[in-house]
């Protein structure tokens, strides 16, 4: 059966209007409908947080948990039940904060989990302290003099980690973000789609650059596996690499032609290009990368973890617990 | 040599093998215990050993020991002190012959208390008999290290391997004291080493060479001793540890309950024997997931839940501290888990390796909000089965997580275990939600009569909801923080849990008039029983009362205990029980015994304390 954005809907957002969030819920929406998986057997899960909220959103089955724990509650809900698509959804503060360490071993164990991380640099619901990413200096109302601490770079915490599957796409960007979420469901393992999202209240402007269709065409990259990297208002930009980095260089000058730019390979096992492309941006003279990143295949912790059990069924000769009972040394008394 | 050998009966005997931690004295003493259970004797074990993996070798830091009480007639508890302490080496000797009653038969390993030995194990002098005061005749010196290494001469194998084996001889010996059949022993090491037929014989082949040495040299002690077995109850019977029998029990309620048995748990002593154990039976489907922490172990398990499995979570008391959050979950959520508390000493990292009672309060209190959760406490290493089994039940049909407590002491006890007929356990029947409610279901709409409400497992289509940490509108299930709304579902939490049926409490002893109740929980069970029968023997009368299920109280709970002229709470913590009873059960003032050693109550204490409370 064909879905609609509607089939997946469920009561009103409570988020301040103008909020990145429902850009992203109306995206989320859309990307489901396009995917079919039918709402009884999808499962959203979040922790908590103002984005945290979206499950409520959800016409699906779903849970909105404690700070922080969305990842390993979705990996026990996904383990028991394989069949069932699980979407994860985080902020950067439940995501990479309080929930860091099973964001990370989510990732290792490459659990089949669609992650969203919903960053917009700022912790919204408690009311404004920055957050794991918010920039070296950021003044907030927890870090009145600036911060003294450096943010994660949510891609770099993925890939060392040994994700598989990074994307990124901007809230506002509806077809951008509904493309990745897509790749993110057909890819099998943990996949984590970084959302930049804009806080109206505590972090206006935060990811201004990119945050409209100019901006993007001026300042963001569209990455496509298997399409030179091209960018631009006139696409007369493109990404070489150079020694150990890339490099921006313009089409047509210097006797560079399309010939010479890289070409995105999102495939690669080896990450190493596909980190620089998802660092690019923040003001170092490169565009933000947008798109699928990276989409590695690798052998997801759900299927092992069944097919394990399922070898062991096949070599063991017990298969019931009155059967399990035989296999202890056993004495009778008479 | 005494010229003719003397064969005496005894009611029970208690055995205690020790040495290095390395030196296998948990194996001599499982075949010791499996070779008495087999022919019918009651048994109870108690391994003690050192939190340290591996101490230096021949240090009084690294011994360890294994306790094995076995009876003609049925034995409670694996014994206050040894009539029989095997020590391998000079710190084994050391340490461990304050466990020895006075006359204790002690066997040593004389290759094992040299010089260098003797100052490892902090001898002043060589005379270490004379030091501890021990009479030489109660000693079998034997130099067992020499007599295995020239026993297997001809095997081939290295000394090394051959030191392995000196825990066998010290077996054979204690074999040849009381009787044993040792072809009882054999045929269980070629089951243990079935693919190692080398080791099994080499180990055989010692097993015999101390049990002839026994027989040629008897002696140092004069006697043969033969446990006969009385009140047998006919049927197929298991050595089983407490741990093994919980993991036993979750099996079984998964595979009555019709449900993939789920584990999220993170290793942490005394409680990951239960992991090891649920680990290996994949052939059943059972699902354990070793995860990232201790918080993701028990939020993994809420997820399993949410997606319908019977979920289970194991740790010890500093995970339950870190759990906390994410069974609180479970409470507002209302999803049925079982959350496995093992309990060890305390507080923080505390005692791993030993075994308190000290959890209590935690349980029942340990997180924020109103939370009530039933608490269940396993009261012996074969009552774990049971106890797992009821839990699981409990959560499963009521739509709640479930505080299971056992302890080291039980946890890692073991005792012969009649093997159960799932057939005769009770159905699990948890409450899915009918399929004609479709229409007008929410997630809190509740089944009247017991106040839990149906479950809606992902999958289903027309069912689906959205749960969470924050508090629901009674009806809609929408998110509300409507005052009314908030006092109602806290109270139809707590009514919830009050209405759990629970089975009555049991009076033992002289129920009708005994001038003292010994009331307690758990773990401690055996003990406070065995000091029971002892005092009653002593022609005092005494009853006890012991708790399994503490939330909900039995609903004679104030009944009995006000029935009673004195009345005394023994648990191994300062007072918990006794508070929570005394919240429960208006004008109850109770006589307390406490102890927080970390090391099972000592029989004789008990006795002692309780006839002072008599007396008074």
């Amino acid at each position: 059966m064909a879905y609609t954005a509607q089939d997946f809907k469920k009561g009103q957002p409570r988020w301040c209007p103008g909020c990145g969030d429902h850009f992203f819920l109306a995206s989320l929406h859309k990307a489901m409908a396009e995917i079919g998986v039918e709402p009884w057997n999808t499962a959203v899960i979040s922790g908590i947080g103002c984005s945290s909220r979206l499950p409520h959103y959800m016409a699906t089955y779903g849970m909105n948990t404690i700070h922080g724990r969305a990842a390993a509650i979705a990996t026990g809900c996904k383990v028991t039940n394989p069949d069932l698509a699980v979407w994860q959804v985080s902020g950067d503060g439940d995501g990479l904060a309080i929930g860091g360490n099973h964001f990370i071993h989510a990732n290792r164990r490459n659990i089949n989990l669609n992650m969203i991380l919903l960053n917009n640099r700022i912790y919204g619901l408690t009311k404004g302290q920055y957050s794991p990413t918010s920039p070296r200096g950021f003044v907030s109302k927890s870090s009145p003099y600036g911060t003294v601490e450096d943010p994660f770079r949510p891609a770099e915490l993925c890939f060392g980690a040994r994700g598989h599957f990074f994307a990124r796409a901007v809230a506002t960007d509806a077809p951008g973000t509904v493309e990745i979420l897509k790749a993110a469901y057909n890819h099998k393992g943990a996949a984590v789609c970084e959302i930049l999202q804009n806080c109206v209240i505590f972090n206006n402007g935060t990811h201004d650059d990119v945050y409209s269709k100019e901006g993007r065409a001026k300042n963001a990259i569209y990455v496509e596996h298997g399409k030179p990297l091209i960018y631009g208002e006139n696409r007369e930009y493109g990404l070489v690499q150079e020694g150990f980095g890339l490099k921006v260089v313009k089409i047509g000058e210097n006797g560079i032609t399309e010939a010479d730019i890289l070409v995105h390979d999102a495939h690669c096992e080896d990450n190493t290009l596909q980190l620089k492309l998802a660092l690019m941006g923040n003001g170092d003279g490169f565009p933000v990368a947008l798109g699928v990143i990276r989409d590695v295949y690798a052998p997801t912790y759900d299927d092992c973890v069944a097919e394990q059990i399922e070898e062991v069924k096949a070599a063991k000769k017990y298969h019931s617990f009155a059967e399990l009972l035989e296999t202890n040394d056993i004495w009778e008394v008479k | 040599m005494a010229e003719t050998l003397e064969m005496k009966e005894l009611a029970e005997v208690v055995v205690r093998f020790s040495g290095d931690s390395g030196d296998g004295m948990q194996l001599a003493g499982n075949i010791f215990s499996t070779v008495s259970a087999t022919v019918g004797n009651s048994i109870s074990t108690f391994p003690d050993y050192p939190a340290d993996i591996r101490a230096p070798q021949g240090s009084l830091t690294g011994v360890s020991g294994f306790q094995v009480h076995i009876g003609a007639e049925m034995v409670y508890t694996p014994g206050d002190k040894c009539d029989v302490l095997v020590a391998m080496n000079a710190a084994a000797l050391k340490t461990q012959y304050k466990y020895a009653k006075p006359g204790a038969a002690i066997i040593i390993d004389t290759d094992s208390f040299q010089a260098a030995d003797l100052k490892k194990a902090a001898f002043a002098t060589e005379d270490y008999l004379g030091e501890m005061g021990i009479d030489p005749d109660r000693v079998i010196a034997c130099p067992i290290t020499q007599m295995v290494k020239d026993c297997l001469a001809d095997s081939g194998m290295d000394v090394k391997a051959m030191l392995k084996c000196r825990n066998m001889f010290a077996l054979g010996l204690v074999c040849w004291l009381f009787d044993r059949d040792l072809n009882i022993a054999f045929s269980y090491l070629r089951e243990k080493f079935a693919k190692k037929a080398g080791v099994a014989e080499a180990n055989i082949k010692v097993i015999q060479a101390g049990y002839d040495y026994g027989h040629n040299t008897h002696s140092s002690v004069a006697n043969v001793y033969r446990i006969e077995t009385k009140n047998k109850v006919p049927g197929r019977y298991m050595d089983i540890t407490g741990n093994k029998a919980t993991a036993y029990g979750f099996i079984a309620a998964a595979e009555k309950a019709g449900l993939k048995l789920y584990l999220g748990s993170y290793p942490i002593t005394p409680a990951t024997d239960v992991l090891h154990e649920l680990s290996k039976h994949k052939s059943l489907g059972v699902t354990t997931v070793q995860c990232e922490d201790e918080i993701a172990g028990c939020a993994s398990s809420v997820g399993a839940s949410f997606a319908g499995a019977l979920a289970v979570t194991s740790t010890s008391g500093p995970g339950i501290c870190l759990k906390s959050e994410a069974m609180n979950l479970a409470v507002i959520m209302e999803l049925p888990l079982v959350v496995l508390d093992v309990q060890r000493g305390g507080p923080a990292t505390g005692l791993p390796t030993k075994s308190e009672q000290t959890d209590l309060l935690q349980a029942l209190f340990g997180r924020n909000g109103e939370s009530p959760m039933p608490v269940i406490a396993a009261t012996s290493p074969t009552d774990c089965f049971d106890a797992a089994y009821a839990a699981s039940k409990m959560a499963l049909e009521h739509m709640t997580p479930v505080i299971l407590m056992t302890d080291a002491y039980v946890a890692n006890g073991s005792a012969a275990f009649k093997l159960p007929n799932l057939a005769d356990y009770p159905a699990i029947n948890p409450p899915y939600v009918p399929e004609e409610l479709k229409d007008t279901w929410t997630p809190y709409l509740r089944d009247s009569k017991t106040g839990v409400r149906y479950w809606a497992v992902p999958g289903r289509e027309g069912f689906q909801h959205i749960l969470g940490g924050l508090e629901k509108d009674n009806k809609t299930g929408a998110i509300s923080t409507d005052p009314e709304n908030h006092d109602l579902m806290t109270r139809l939490r707590q009514e919830k849990i009050d209405k759990i049926p629970v089975p009555d409490l049991e009076v033992q002893g002289d129920k009708d008039d005994a001038d003292l109740l010994i009331v307690g929980f758990g773990g401690t069970y055996g003990h406070l029983h065995a000091a029971m029968d002892e005092m009653r023997a002593a022609g005092k009368k005494v009853a006890l009362a012991h708790f399994k299920y503490i939330n909900p109280l039995p609903k004679n709970t104030a009944t009995v205990l006000g029935k009673y002229a004195k009345v005394v709470v023994a648990e191994q913590n300062m007072g918990q029980l006794a508070g929570w009873l005394r919240m429960k059960v208006d004008n109850f003032t109770p006589y307390q015994f406490n102890q927080v050693k970390g090391q099972p109550f000592v029989v004789s204490e008990l006795v002692e304390a309780f006839s002072a409370i008599i007396n008074k």
